[in-house]
């Protein structure tokens, strides 16, 4: 910079002219250099370029911006250091073990990833088809005057904290499973060995229903933005053809958004991996594999939350811990790749103002 | 052709009973979803405000046994833990947000930290809580509050970050080119008027993750911990209504029961006005112009 100016203008006048306001190009034409300086261009240099505390805010900014990705660094280093010890004791088989003893030492993760399994995916088999139907409605056949109340509604369900839905699930939820729908199911479905065993109310089947509840606004409504991004002219152009309502819509709006609303489910999934309260309080806390969904069971998030205060000696600690790193991980891929698809399909849309 | 026709009009008679009985099924659909709703907040008023009385916003929780006790203590302390979490999370955020919206658009760092920002935003609330538990519980050697708020303020950046991003795209660029060819510095254009103008829905964003994090149970467990009576002290174990809800929903005790509904209302209220006037703040302003 210094080098250039007395370059440029080191042949007829050396040392005299002040630095030349680098920020501000499209000034006036530069007064001729031997006149004393323009009133503009005094101000100008009194008041410095800005350059500086532009520099300075767009570095505030960034590191703010940063700071989101040392936080991510920074629980993935954190948990990684603490669950060292149970890293190197167990290795892989950590997950493939079903032992979960604190009093000799002996931990495996299996039961809590089976409860875990299995109670997202019944979750998303009762969520999804709700959620699908929800979206159709409000999207495509809902009159104009129903359409906020109802998006209104099915989002408050996604305000409810957790520990209230637990809270009414052990309330409401649980008797209900117990002396109606349990003793129904067993003797419906009591056959396909789903449905065996004592029946106590809590267990995999109602964190299942709770999950679902408590997943079904995120999923509706993401389905919802996808299908809204789909183009009029792409119904507009089916229905030309002849279509019915419902040809439309699969062909017209499923069909283009199906990358869009299988993200939208991912994130669903994603959530219901994490969940804890509610899922603690009906779960029913055992380390069972089970066939039967009466049976109680247990989930890597409620063991955490379930043992973590009381968990005593390190290594039971760092057994822990390390289940909080597979939960880690494993809700972060399946957030990426959620995110992905649905990015893919709402890129190019227009930005929907809630 | 009397065969085609025929043939025509059963599958014309198909189709349009196909349309019928899908719309039959969303709309079905949607009131399956609407009921869980109504009974949760009918269940929830009725049990809890025949609860709800003076006691409960006035007494510390009563000890086993005895009639009576509120959560005052837990109303102060949720408050205290939300406005460190504030105070942490919500400037962050925002700054974020205003790199990404004014800096980084396009720019392959901004978008890693928008997608960093998506990823963190699904992180189960327990892992942020055991993270926490290793960074300052483990290291002070006691429960605080103070963790309670990192963790909490932690979990409300992502979302304040992505929606200020939002709020400032719907900016008009006439604006800012208007007050960048004035003379203004990019930083107090972005303060001054990128800002400003977005501002509605940037207090939005603000509100949403404030309720959200208003009902987090789990990360509280091992950082905030609870306390049976009044603290004040930021570097002590402190009260929060969600924590108390919980520890007094799986207690076997009908009155732990009773004082467990009545928190619930009470949470599900605040939760449910700041959500409402978010409503309220979105639907005037620049957002409903858009740009």
């Amino acid at each position: 910079m210094t080098t250039e100016n007395e370059s440029g203008s080191g042949g007829s006048v050396p040392n005299t002219l002040p630095a030349p306001p680098t920020k501000f190009a499209a000034e006036p034409a530069p007064a001729p250099v031997n006149t004393a300086p323009s009133a503009v261009r005094e101000f100008l240099r009194k008041r410095g370029s800005g350059s500086l505390a532009d520099n300075s805010f767009s570095a505030v900014m960034l590191l703010c911006a940063c700071s989101i990705f040392a936080i991510v660094a920074f629980i993935f280093g954190i948990l990684i250091v603490h669950s060292h010890q149970s890293l190197v004791q167990f290795g892989w088989k950590f997950f493939s073990h079903s032992a979960w003893d604190p009093v000799s030492g002996d931990f495996g993760a299996l039961p809590f990833i089976y409860g875990t399994l299995a109670t997202s995916f019944l979750a998303l088999l009762m969520a999804v088809p709700l959620a699908l139907g929800v979206a159709i409605f409000l999207t495509e056949l809902c009159p104009q005057p129903l359409r906020a109340p109802i998006s209104f509604l099915t989002e408050l369900l996604a305000a409810i904290p957790s520990v209230v839905y637990g809270l009414w699930a052990v309330f409401v939820l649980v008797p209900i499973m117990r002396d109606q729908l349990g003793p129904f199911l067993y003797k419906t479905l009591g056959w396909t060995g789903f449905f065996e065993g004592p029946n106590f109310g809590v267990g995999l089947l109602t964190a299942s229903i709770i999950l679902a509840i408590m997943i079904l606004p995120i999923i509706s409504s993401l389905t919802r933005d996808i299908m809204t991004a789909v183009p009029n002219s792409q119904r507009e152009a089916v229905l030309a053809l002849g279509a019915t309502r419902w040809e439309m819509i699969r062909i017209g709006v499923l069909r283009n958004s199906r990358i869009g609303i299988v993200g939208a489910i991912m994130l669903g999934l994603g959530r219901a991996l994490g969940e804890t309260m509610a899922v603690t309080m009906v779960i029913g806390n055992h380390p069972d594999i089970s066939k039967s969904l009466f049976a109680p069971g247990y989930t890597l998030a409620s063991v955490i939350a379930n043992e973590f205060s009381e968990a005593s000696g390190d290594l039971y600690l760092s057994a822990l811990i390390e289940i909080g790193l597979a939960l880690f991980l494993v809700t972060i891929v399946v957030n990426a790749i959620a995110r992905l698809m649905v990015w893919a399909v709402t890129r190019n849309a227009p930005a929907r103002v809630n | 052709m009397d065969f085609q026709t025929k043939s025509m009009r059963l599958n014309t008679a198909w189709r349009s009973a196909m349309n019928y009985l899908v719309s039959g099924l969303s709309i079905l659909a949607t009131i399956l979803v609407i009921l869980p709703l109504v009974a949760i907040l009918f269940y929830l008023i009725y049990k809890g405000a025949s609860s709800l009385n003076l006691a409960f916003f006035t007494h510390i929780p009563a000890p086993v046994g005895e009639v009576g006790g509120g959560m005052a203590n837990s109303i102060v302390g949720s408050g205290i833990i939300l406005f460190l979490a504030s105070l942490m999370g919500i400037p962050i955020g925002i700054a974020a947000g205003v790199y990404l919206a004014e800096f980084g658009r396009g720019t392959l760092l901004g978008n890693a930290v928008r997608f960093t920002a998506d990823v963190l935003n699904g992180v189960p609330s327990i892992v942020m809580g055991i993270s926490i538990y290793s960074l300052i519980v483990l290291q002070q050697k006691h429960f605080s509050a103070l963790a309670g708020g990192v963790a909490l303020g932690i979990m409300m950046i992502p979302t304040i970050t992505r929606t200020t991003e939002e709020m400032l795209a719907t900016v008009p660029h006439a604006i800012r080119e208007a007050a960048l060819g004035l003379g203004v510095p990019k930083w107090r254009t972005a303060i001054s008027v990128s800002l400003r103008t977005a501002s509605p829905g940037i207090i939005t964003g603000c509100m949403l993750a404030f309720a959200r994090v208003a009902g987090e149970t789990a990360p509280l467990l091992f950082t905030a911990f609870g306390n049976q009576f009044w603290s004040f002290k930021l570097n002590e174990p402190i009260a929060a209504l969600p924590l108390q809800i919980f520890v007094y929903a799986i207690s076997p005790y009908d009155e732990w029961h009773r004082l467990a509904w009545a928190g619930s209302l009470v949470l599900i209220v605040m939760i449910m006005v700041s959500v409402t006037l978010v409503r309220i703040f979105a639907n005037r302003g620049v957002l409903k112009g858009g740009s």
